[in-house]
């Protein structure tokens, strides 16, 4: 016998049976409702955050830690509008999140009333789907609906919008095991033929490379690849979000490409005579022209998403499949053929990435009295044995954390990389926070990023998040400032901040920590004296090099060889 | 090399559901010539027929991107088989006096149109055919006798036993 319960009811109930164990959200006059039964239970944990888009970014930094879908409530109107950047951010990087925005009544929805929005329609060209609940009856499955459709295929955000009055109808209770939608069937598994093709090419290519992405992690595949990439001995390329798929330090990774790629990777993708992507989409950060892009390479692509493949580049095998099944069938037959993997100390093509390796590309002026970026990244990373969870915001700080940190595990590196969200870094630092409260969580940030997202210092204080904010601030929007150097002859055209606050006293007012650390023989010491405070969130304000740019780098429009160094490593390209 | 396609589309009929397919079409700036939308014989899935333009390339991705639509049950690239196409048009034209109206009924039996309504002054005509036969009408008739047109947009169906069905 199923129980009566009104919709709100039903909204805790069914997250408690989906497995949801925490909520990030702002109450409001069309969820009251809902907030009201979220009060009476104990299923789940709800954290109050203080702008709705924080609470978006930080249920998706809990998504990309741990894999499971970010949920979401908010009210209707700004509640809903204020989440749109958060569910892009979310969509670009395929990530899994479930939105539920409340809606005025279904009686007063078009009558332009108080805090109405549009919000599936305003949502829909960046979730992946969306739904408006227009019956209580409907609660329940659509819920199951939204999380299955979610986390499923390539995953992405998924909007829930719920009219006031579902919330407060009733109707007997039933949360279904699982969902089918007809219209919706993501393929899995890979092409057997197309698979055995894709082997072939690998057994006949003399200049190999692996370009993974995203979706590795996503289909948590890491373990096939780095099998994968054993068995075969080829030289592997990660992009910003797939960092950390294989083992950043591994000697046959050879480092991100792209704009701001190492020599050796750009390098090694213009040359190779066989590329092979891995749940990676060919972004134009990536391939820079496409009229250049891997001109000498048979292309092997292997994607979830039909609509990926050939969308920029066009491939000669593909493969559409879960990464995950493609590649652990893959490694069942090169077994079974016993292969042996590339001997690097023997092999022409490996002789010719270790002599790019050669250039240090990512070389820096260790001895300049001020304090240069990347040596803080360094430094953190050396402080944290390389086994923190690094969240990011956008800019030069981004580029130099994924360049200089590491990273030997998936989901432990999160920044936005798709829709480059400034802001992004504190609030997804809490998510990963709540879902490992035990672990290091650090947010590397710049001064102009940080300041997006602010008021969530405040969430911080509230559920006691020990979160170390690596502000290197260097008083410019560093990676506009670089972009006006380069392309348009030093005019600082706004990228300055003039009237930045006291970092220090702005966390000490929000109850946390701050220090400012000016010179470079500091940075070690501090970030072990922050590290060292395990309860309490340190805000520290590094004062850097205002000149530093990211190296290397591809101007838009040019080929992946065509890269600006550093002028001390330019000497020897 | 753009190449005109039309494809036929089976979509949950759902509030919301065309406003997706019509979205997705502006948000990647591909164009529309024509759409049309009703329900099947079953009344939770629609019919849609689109007719655009493209690349083979774009082509491939028009209908990949339509296929990921989680509203978007099933579809076929009509250009890729043998298909039939059907659009119906309304056009009121202006005729009045004997020669006129006798002229004009003479270009309708041409085209196997009917005259569905009659004043003093105008007829109003129905004409099924592919949008070529249509066009040709239109262009066989002279501007000034035109008052208005209405075109359905196309239909499209696959010949043989083949049946697009949800």
């Amino acid at each position: 016998m199923s129980e009566k319960l009104r919709g709100a009811e039903i909204f805790c109930r069914a997250l408690a049976d989906e497995g949801v164990d925490i909520v990030f959200g702002y109450p409001g006059g069309a969820v009251l409702h809902i907030y009201d039964e979220v009060f009476k239970q104990d299923k789940f944990k709800h954290v109050l955050v203080r702008h709705e888009q924080g609470a978006t970014h930080a249920a998706d930094g809990y998504a990309r830690a741990t894999g499971k879908p970010g949920v979401v409530l908010v009210t209707s109107g700004p509640g809903a509008t204020n989440c749109v950047t958060g569910i892009a951010t979310a969509y670009m990087d395929s990530i899994p999140l479930v939105v539920f925005t409340g809606q005025v009544s279904t009686a007063l929805i078009g009558n332009d009333a108080f805090q109405e929005v549009d919000c599936v329609g305003i949502t829909r060209p960046c979730v992946k789907h969306n739904f408006l609940v227009e019956r209580v009856e409907d609660l329940a499955i659509t819920i199951k609906k939204a999380f299955y459709i979610a986390s499923s295929g390539r995953p992405g955000p998924v909007v829930v919008d719920i009219p006031k009055d579902v919330t407060a109808n009733v109707t007997e209770y039933h949360y279904p095991e699982s969902v089918d939608v007809r219209s919706y069937k993501p393929t899995t598994k890979g092409h057997p033929g197309q698979i055995k093709k894709a082997l072939q090419l690998i057994s006949q290519a003399s200049k190999p490379m692996i370009y993974t992405g995203g979706g590795v992690i996503l289909d948590n595949a890491s373990e096939q690849l780095t099998e994968f990439t054993r068995i075969l001995g080829f030289p592997i390329t990660n992009t910003l979000m797939g960092l950390g798929a294989y083992p950043g330090t591994d000697p046959q990774f050879i480092g991100m490409l792209g704009m701001h790629g190492t020599y050796e990777a750009n390098m090694a993708m213009h040359e190779c005579d066989l590329l092979i992507a891995i749940g990676a989409r060919f972004d134009d950060r990536v391939t820079g022209d496409l009229a250049q892009f891997c001109p000498e390479a048979k292309i092997i692509h292997i994607d979830i998403d039909p609509s990926s493949i050939s969308k920029n580049v066009p491939v000669d095998v593909p493969i559409v499949g879960g990464v995950s099944h493609v590649l652990s069938e893959m490694n069942r037959l090169l077994r079974e053929d016993e292969v042996k993997p590339v001997d690097r100390a023997k092999d022409h093509w490996w002789q010719q990435i270790v002599t790019w390796q050669g250039l240090d590309c990512l070389k820096f002026d260790g001895d300049s009295p001020l304090i240069k970026p990347q040596a803080v990244v360094e430094s953190l990373y050396d402080v944290t044995k390389g086994d923190a969870f690094i969240t990011s915001d956008v800019g030069q700080h981004q580029m130099w954390a994924a360049q200089y940190y590491k990273f030997d595990q998936p989901r432990r590196w999160i920044n936005s990389g798709g829709l480059g969200t400034m802001g992004f870094g504190l609030p997804a630092a809490m998510g990963v926070q709540f879902a490992y409260p035990d672990s290091a969580v650090a947010c590397i940030t710049g001064e102009a990023s940080v300041v997006m997202c602010i008021q969530e210092l405040s969430t911080c204080l509230q559920y006691d998040l020990p979160i170390k904010m690596i502000s290197l601030n260097n008083r410019y929007m560093g990676m506009v400032r670089q972009w006006q150097e380069f392309f348009y002859d030093s005019r600082y055209s706004h990228s300055y901040m003039d009237a930045l606050p006291d970092f220090v006293k702005l966390a000490e007012s929000f109850g946390h920590v701050g220090m400012r650390i000016e010179n470079p023989s500091d940075v070690d010491g501090a970030l072990r004296e922050a590290f060292a405070m395990k309860n309490r969130l340190v805000f520290m304000d590094f004062v850097t090099d205002q000149s530093e740019n990211v190296y290397p780098m591809i101007a838009a429009g040019k080929g992946q060889h065509e890269m600006h160094l550093a002028s001390d490593v330019r000497e020897l390209a | 090399m753009s190449v005109r396609h039309t494809i036929s589309i089976l979509l949950e009929n759902e509030a919301g559901a065309l406003s997706r397919v019509a979205g997705l079409f502006s948000a990647r700036a591909y164009n529309i010539e024509s759409l049309s939308v009703a329900p099947t014989e079953d009344p939770t899935v629609s019919r849609l027929t689109l007719v655009t333009s493209g690349s083979p390339e774009i082509i491939e991705q028009i209908t990949k991107q339509l296929n990921k639509l989680v509203d978007v049950i099933r579809l076929v690239d009509l250009n890729e088989s043998r298909a039939i196409e059907r659009e119906l048009m309304l056009i009121k034209l202006r005729a009045a006096g004997g020669e006129q109206r006798e002229e004009m009924k003479r270009l309708i039996d041409i085209f196997e149109g009917s005259v569905v309504d009659v004043t003093e002054s105008t007829y109003t005509v129905e004409i099924i055919g592919d949008g070529e036969k249509l066009d040709s009408f239109i262009e066989a008739v002279s501007p000034k006798r035109i008052l208005e047109v209405v075109r359905s947009g196309v239909l499209g169906i696959l010949r043989g036993t083949k049946a697009l069905r949800a």
